[in-house]
């Protein structure tokens, strides 16, 4: 069954066409990947499904039910993790509190728990989101920091902290921009260890990503996205193949050579 | 009556204009609000009034100089209180602002008193002028008139010039302009420059037409400018212009119609409506923040 | 009791009373802020109106109804928070920037509302009678200035505090975490006002006269100077800082005559130099923790779970 479905999207901002009628399914339980070119609109469409933008026509459905024009938190409470390809982390907290901001739809008490802080109820929640974000923190290795303050951490980390804050909304389906860029290779081939392993836990996986042997080995269907349209989908070999993703990334000649 | 009020507010929306030009300049390129802006203005009346006063110079004379003072002023408030903390958090911006504004006008206040000073008498001698049934003084045509050619000036300089074509680079994308070599200190210092002298020029104006200038004007003039610039659209140099008159009438007309006592509760009503209506007021673009 | 309050106070030099009170309400009145600007990142610049609408609420309730000063004090704040609320819901969906204006501009607003209106007695502003409390006004404003730090720190270390702090720190990655930005926004707006509404409502019945004119913008600049000194965010720094700015004038006498000059270059220079404020970021609890010994109960939890883990086997580093 497909978790999330993009039906006709479309979005403009001024004369530009950012993502241009794009039809979309994401199957539960796969790992989906989203290439192509600098300024394709993959980043938008991401903003697209997390409600930040909303699209000028077309809809977007996740489990079944329509989820555009729904307010962003809403969309995230429902399941819909992220990460930013521009990291975006509280850089003055600690990194355990960036993960357990992440479990904040997990939790209830909001200022009358405050308040009662100390009492059971709200200590046993506390405790609950505690070894949510512990276990979020285990899946990226960086249990041995969470107290420093999230804006220290070295690049690499700083990005699979966001995948742990994301994993910390007990997402169905998590949205990762780049999560690779930056890595060196050793980094990226845990990267890839640890994504399979969320895939392992039941999280549906769509991710964006230039690096191609990164794509390759991980994913199990990859779409092309090019100046806002979907030029072509697939498993990898189709995709390799296929002149129009050669085209779009080599030029012209590129894909008439290749012919 | 009707032909009378709106020479009064068109007199008045000129000088909010010329201040609201200095918000929006500033803003459209470092998207701060530059609180320090009123103290400005406040202090540009000053300098008018010494000019005058000691110097004893013509009023136009002592425009110029409140202009080239205030230039000065404002270009040393961005390097000094702005520019460090262009890379920190607004709300850190913004906290500075205020405690440049505080400063300046505890300042004022200090050197020159807390009871407000009129301009020497005879600097402008007022003459009334009877149009059909309105009495309309040559005061608030020079205002008028003198605001009118600052305003086309700073179109020519936005529009035709080298550091101008600069400025709208700068406001359109910071980064790019960075990228493409554009000296983005020296096109901000200049910013500053140009509305810190609009607004002088302003102080001086508004301290003719109501005989006053007072360590406290810059507040209130400052936040009015502001609700005009954001009633045009910040960031859109004709929007401050068109704000700034707007606002002067509305005013004017509200008091005419007996609400003087809320006279300055008026702008910020305005301004509170315009942001839940329309937030980017009447001529700005609409932008969807990046992400 | 009260008598033993009094008794005990009897010893004490009034203008030194004075100033302990003055203190003791402007460490309430910075925590509310605090809340709003150092914890929400929100600035407000409107904070004296709040005080305001709370002195002169908590005043005709005195004189018109004459109810228990602790329900007095709680209405006060009640009736000032769903204020806030009222004007927050609008305004707070605002960027940052909009919103300090707008908050100056309704404080502004309500100056000249209390201007006007015959209930408040116009400019000529209202004598408030002393209250009727078995205990004396300095000892009830230190219990408030207890209770608001106890709550203040609850809230600092909260699942409703993080999500002010996610606020805070980036709206759209807040929102992409499931929080509620505008909810939250308008809360912590509520929270900050009663707050100032409760210091508002004992400012006015501790010094018997309240005006108009003594809630404006430079009020709330002292308030907000207190809050940046002592760090924006920081519980303790908005205690010290409240203390040293309300102490200061008193016994400094270039504080006296040059109060805003200095808070001027203050703001400036704090946030160019320390914008973590005198204090540098240290919380309360950590203070009060390190002294005794201790580590943060969460530190110990966290650590005692790990070591569960890599006993069982399955530790990571
Ligand atoms: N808010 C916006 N307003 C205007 N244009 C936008 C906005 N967001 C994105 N765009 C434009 O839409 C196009 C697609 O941008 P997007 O960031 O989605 O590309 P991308 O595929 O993620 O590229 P990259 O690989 O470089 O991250 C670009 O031309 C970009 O400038
Ligand atoms: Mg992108």
């Amino acid at each position: 069954m497909a978790i999330l479905e993009l039906n006709n999207v479309t979005i403009r901002f001024g004369g530009l066409v950012a993502v241009n009628d794009v039809n979309l399914k994401v199957e539960e339980g796969t790992i989906q990947a989203l290439i192509g070119p600098n300024g394709a609109g993959k980043s938008t469409l991401f903003n697209l499904i997390t409600g930040i933008y909303t699209p000028t026509s077309g809809s977007i459905s996740f489990k079944g039910k329509a989820v555009s024009g729904t307010p962003t938190y809403r969309i995230a409470a429902a399941g819909i993790g992220r990460t930013f390809q521009n990291i975006r982390l509280f850089t003055d907290l600690t990194v355990l509190d960036n993960v357990l901001i992440g479990a904040h739809s997990r939790g209830k008490w909001n200022l009358a728990g405050a308040l009662m802080k100390l009492s059971p109820w709200v200590q046993k929640e506390e405790g609950a989101l505690l070894d949510l974000a512990r276990e979020c923190l285990q899946m990226v290795d960086l249990t041995y920091r969470a107290f420093e303050l999230s804006g220290n951490l070295p690049y690499g980390e700083q990005r699979r902290l966001e995948i742990a804050r994301a994993l910390a909304l007990k997402p169905a389906i998590i949205l990762l921009d780049e999560p690779a860029a930056g890595m060196n290779p050793q980094e990226k081939s845990e990267l890839m260890a640890m994504i399979k392993r969320i895939r392992e836990t039941g999280v549906t996986v769509f991710l964006v990503e230039h690096d191609m042997k990164f794509v390759m080995g991980i994913s199990d269907r990859i779409a092309v996205l090019d100046y806002g349209e979907k030029i072509a989908e697939g498993v990898h070999e189709e995709i390799r193949q296929n002149p129009k993703v050669i085209e779009a990334y080599l030029g012209k000649g590129a894909a008439d050579a290749h012919a | 009556m009707f032909l009378q009020q709106l020479i009064n507010g068109i007199a008045l929306g000129s000088t909010y204009a010329l201040i609201a030009l200095g918000y929006t300049m500033v803003y459209g390129i470092i998207t701060l609000i530059n609180f320090a802006h009123g103290e400005i203005f406040m202090v540009g009346a000053f300098v008018g009034l010494f000019a005058t006063a000691i110097l004893k110079v013509n009023y136009l004379v002592a425009i110029l100089i409140a202009m080239v003072v205030c230039m000065l002023l404002g270009m040393f408030i961005e390097r000094v209180a702005y520019r460090p903390l262009r890379k920190s958090s607004r709300l850190s911006a913004l906290i500075s602002a205020i405690g440049v504004s505080i400063f300046l006008s505890t300042l004022a206040q200090m050197l020159f008193g807390a009871n407000a000073k009129g301009y020497p008498e005879g600097v402008f001698p007022v003459k009334q002028i009877t149009i059909g049934s309105a009495e309309i003084s040559t005061l608030q045509l020079l205002i008028i008139a003198i605001s009118a050619v600052l305003m086309i000036s700073l179109e020519f300089i936005v529009h035709k010039t080298k550091i101008g074509k600069a400025m709208r680079a700068t406001s359109e994308d910071y980064n790019t302009a960075a990228l493409m070599g554009i000296n983005v200190n020296m096109v901000i210092s200049f910013t500053f420059a140009l509305g810190s002298a609009l607004a002088a020029a302003g102080g001086v104006l508004v301290g003719l037409l109501f005989n006053a200038v007072s360590f406290n004007m810059g507040l209130m003039a400052g936040l009015k400018a502001f609700a005009a610039a954001v009633l045009g659209g910040i960031g859109s140099i004709p929007g401050a212009m068109l704000g700034g008159l707007l606002l002067g009438v509305t005013e004017v007309a509200g008091v005419a119609s007996g609400f003087s006592s809320y006279r300055d509760a008026i702008a910020f009503a305005i301004l509170v409506l315009v942001l839940l209506v329309k937030p980017t007021g009447l001529l700005g673009r609409k932008i969807q923040k990046k992400v | 009791m009260g008598d033993f309050f009094l008794h005990l106070l009897g010893y004490v030099n009034p203008y030194y009373l004075q100033i302990i009170v003055n203190i003791g309400i402007g460490i309430i009145l910075a925590l509310g802020l605090n809340v709003v600007t150092g914890l929400t990142g929100q600035l407000s610049l409107g904070h004296a109106a709040f005080m305001s609408i709370g002195a002169f609420t908590s005043a005709v309730l005195t004189i018109k109804i004459g109810m228990p000063f602790s329900i007095n004090l709680l209405l006060t704040g009640f009736i000032t928070a769903a204020v806030a609320a009222l004007i927050g819901l609008p305004i707070l969906r605002l960027t940052g920037d909009y919103l300090a204006i707008c908050t100056l501009g309704f404080a502004e607003i309500v100056k000249v509302i209390f201007l006007n209106l015959e209930i408040t007695n116009k400019a000529l502003g209202l004598s408030v009678p002393t209250p009727n409390t078995a205990i004396p006004m300095p000892v009830v404003v230190w219990i408030v200035v207890l209770l608001t730090i106890v709550c203040v720190t609850f809230i600092h270390n909260s699942r409703f505090g993080r999500a002010l702090m996610a606020v805070r720190g980036d709206e759209i990655a807040a929102e992409a975490m499931g929080i509620n930005v505008t909810r939250y926004k308008v809360q912590s707006f509520a929270i900050g006002a009663f707050i100032a509404g409760v210091g508002g409502a004992l400012y006015a019945h501790f010094m018997g006269y309240i005006n108009p004119s003594d809630f404006g913008f430079l009020k709330s600049v002292d308030i907000l100077s207190m809050v940046v000194l002592g760090g924006l965010g920081s519980i303790a720094g908005s205690v010290i800082g409240a203390s040293i700015l309300s102490a200061a004038p008193e016994f400094l006498r270039f504080m006296a005559n040059y109060r805003m000059l200095v808070y001027g270059g203050l703001l400036v220079c704090m946030m160019i130099f320390r914008p973590n404020g005198l204090m540098g970021g240290t919380s309360f609890t950590e203070m009060v923790l390190r002294a005794l010994g201790r580590k943060p109960r969460l530190k110990i939890i966290m650590e005692q779970k790990n070591s569960e883990l890599t006993r069982s086997g399955n530790g990571d580093t």
